[in-house]
């Protein structure tokens, strides 16, 4: 985990570069970052009900593009990391932006980041990672201007597989952190 | 512990406790200790109507602790019914060591059992009792003749009318349930605690054997509770932001070391438990977490990745030293001392994977005692004569078990679903 202690502050440093290259881009990146998020099969667990939450709070003048992709919660709610590592993959910063950017038009929804590991070593230490990984979500969250109060996290370990087997495809699809809304 | 029972949450445990009794697990020696002596189980006389079988009871307690390995009834010529009756030749031609012969009798309800334990090679009879029991209590009875005929010969107490209580899950994803239980030491009488839709983790006994402690997420936080056994009656003890998690109670019984993260990263706390007060106990910005008390109570042992990767210390309560304890490996978590507070088990990360390991802490040898799929969980037997512990076995998850000193191994396996974090009780009587 040595290596992801020095990581961290740069995944930090390097989100805050995308942020900055965000803003200068305009809204049409936004519409493309949701059309990102849209359109991986991982958003499959999004209910229509929770994509309609939130609409209400839509009322300013901006254009209705803009006003559509920030009340709709971001479909894709799963990013996936490396072995022993909360590192966030560059694949999926487009995702966590979306996130972020929902999370910023609507300052009264909040969100849970439900951290989880594979199942390989200890429970209890595994929670601990867990959390470590939802944390680094909940960091780069910040630092696009979410607020701390918006986001809690809640680790599982290795409690809550979503696949079972012992081998590297299962392990994988369960070292995640998932945005319960 | 007044505090506690003005506030245990009775009402919440009727949604949750189930009467309905769980698969049992079954014993599979899955590797006999090639120095075990050997002893022979004579069949009970006047025993074949009673709904448990003692002798066969007693004669798989000896096999599982890996001291004995008893003779298999096929090969007894003679079935004794007490020490008058025994050749002794003919049972060290089978190089028998010991021999334990015994009769059962009726008087309206209660059953007794007569037991007689013989040493073979002496020719004279080490031990003779009359056990009475009910017909429901004849598996306790068995286990107890277990206790004094391994006291008996290994001077070691015996371990075998205890507990364990452990975590079983079924089903995948959202669908997923989980349950805790408790059962005999060997698997059988097993009974469902608690029952929940979220995950249950990190079950410890207290030191009385009246309460356990856990980790439940049944309200989409984790939380730590105290559950009495008898009566199912608990509260619930934490439920600060972050990790509530890893609940080790004190040998004396009043804290309960557990680790939070309420400050920020997982840290290690010990909470008066009558009066709720918690004191952090470790400082660093890394994970700490899994505390495991020492027997004299003025240390823990816990996993922290301060290092780089997940290592064992040991905190001096008193001074607040901390002292890195092993250095083999790249992975070394979740340690439990042994009674004798010179030994400690953990898991290690090796060529064979996630594996129990023993280490001495004079010496600092750590030697790896199990060959399983991933095992994790260690829990010590209250006598530090076997280590019990979660593994895999072809896809799921079972229980395994192995003698401390690494010879003899054996699974308990469910019916059904993944079982797992086994934790051996105190010593019950």
């Amino acid at each position: 985990m040595q290596l992801t202690r020095y990581a961290r502050p740069l995944a930090l440093v390097l989100s805050l570069a995308f942020v900055a290259g965000c803003s200068s881009t305009g809204g049409g990146q936004a519409g493309d970052l949701t059309g990102i998020a849209g359109g991986s099969d991982r958003g499959a667990d999004a209910t229509s009900g929770a994509e309609g939450r939130g609409v209400g709070s839509v009322s300013d003048g901006r254009a209705g593009q803009m006003a559509d992709a920030d009340s709709r919660i971001p479909q894709v709610r799963t990013l996936y990391f490396e072995y022993d590592s909360d590192v966030i993959r560059s694949e999926f910063e487009p995702m966590l932006t979306a996130h972020a950017r929902f999370l910023r038009a609507n300052p009264n929804t909040s969100v849970v980041l439900q951290g989880h590991t594979d199942e390989r070593g200890t429970r209890e230490y595994n929670l601990a990672l867990g959390e470590r990984r939802a944390g680094a979500v909940e960091r780069y969250l910040n630092v696009q201007g979410v607020s701390p109060s918006q986001v809690e996290v809640v680790s599982y370990g290795e409690e809550r597989p979503v696949a079972r087997g012992q081998n590297e495809q299962a392990y994988a699809q369960n070292r995640r952190v998932v945005f319960a809304y | 512990m007044n505090v506690l029972k003005t506030t245990w949450l009775a009402a919440l445990l009727m949604l949750f406790t189930s009467l309905a009794q769980a698969a049992d697990l079954t014993i599979e020696i899955t590797r006999g200790n090639d120095r075990a002596t050997p002893i022979a189980v004579v069949p009970f006389a006047d025993g074949d109507d009673l709904p448990q079988d003692i002798a066969q009871i007693v004669s798989d307690d000896l096999q599982r602790s890996g001291y004995f390995e008893p003779l298999e009834r096929g090969a007894m010529f003679a079935r004794p019914a007490s020490s008058e009756k025994v050749r002794y030749g003919d049972w060290r031609a089978l190089d028998v060591r010991y021999l334990v012969a015994g009769r059962i009798s009726r008087e309206g309800e209660e059953i007794s059992i007569r037991y007689e334990l013989m040493d073979v090679t002496g020719e004279h009879r080490l031990l003779g009792e009359t056990v009475t029991a009910s017909r429901q209590e004849l598996r306790d009875a068995a286990h107890y003749l277990s206790d004094q005929i391994f006291e008996e010969i290994t001077d070691i107490r015996g371990a075998f009318s205890t507990r364990i209580a452990y975590v079983t899950s079924s089903g995948i994803g959202d669908d997923t349930h989980y349950a805790l239980h408790v059962a005999d030491a060997d698997g059988r009488n097993s009974q469902q605690i608690l029952a929940s839709d979220e995950p249950i983790m990190s079950p410890a006994w207290s030191p009385d054997g009246g309460k356990l402690a856990y980790v439940s997420f049944e309200t989409e936080r984790p939380a730590i509770y105290i559950q009495e056994v008898a009566s199912g009656r608990r509260v619930r003890a934490t439920a600060f932001e972050g990790l509530n998690s890893a609940p080790a109670w004190s040998p004396d019984g009043r804290r309960l070391a557990m680790a939070l993260s309420k400050d920020g990263q997982p840290e290690i706390y010990v909470m008066d438990i009558a009066s709720r007060d918690i004191q952090r106990v470790t400082r660093n910005p890394s994970i700490d977490t899994e505390p495991a008390w020492s027997p004299d109570g003025r240390s823990l042992l816990f996993t922290s990745d301060r290092s780089g990767g997940p290592q064992i210390y040991r905190l001096d309560l008193a001074s607040g030293e901390e002292q890195r304890l092993t250095f083999t490996g790249n992975y070394n978590a979740r340690a439990r001392f042994a009674p004798d507070g010179e030994t400690i088990f953990l898991i290690h990360r090796g060529n064979g994977g996630f594996q129990l390991a023993r280490q001495d802490l004079e010496s600092g040898r750590l030697v790896v005692l199990s060959d399983m799929g991933q095992v994790e969980s260690p829990s010590v037997a209250p006598n530090g004569t076997m280590v019990i512990f979660a593994t895999q076995q072809g896809g799921n998850g079972v229980l395994g078990g192995v003698s401390a000193d690494g010879r003899a191994s054996f699974r308990l396996p469910a019916a059904q679903g993944d079982v797992r974090e086994p934790a051996w009780s105190p010593f019950l009587n």
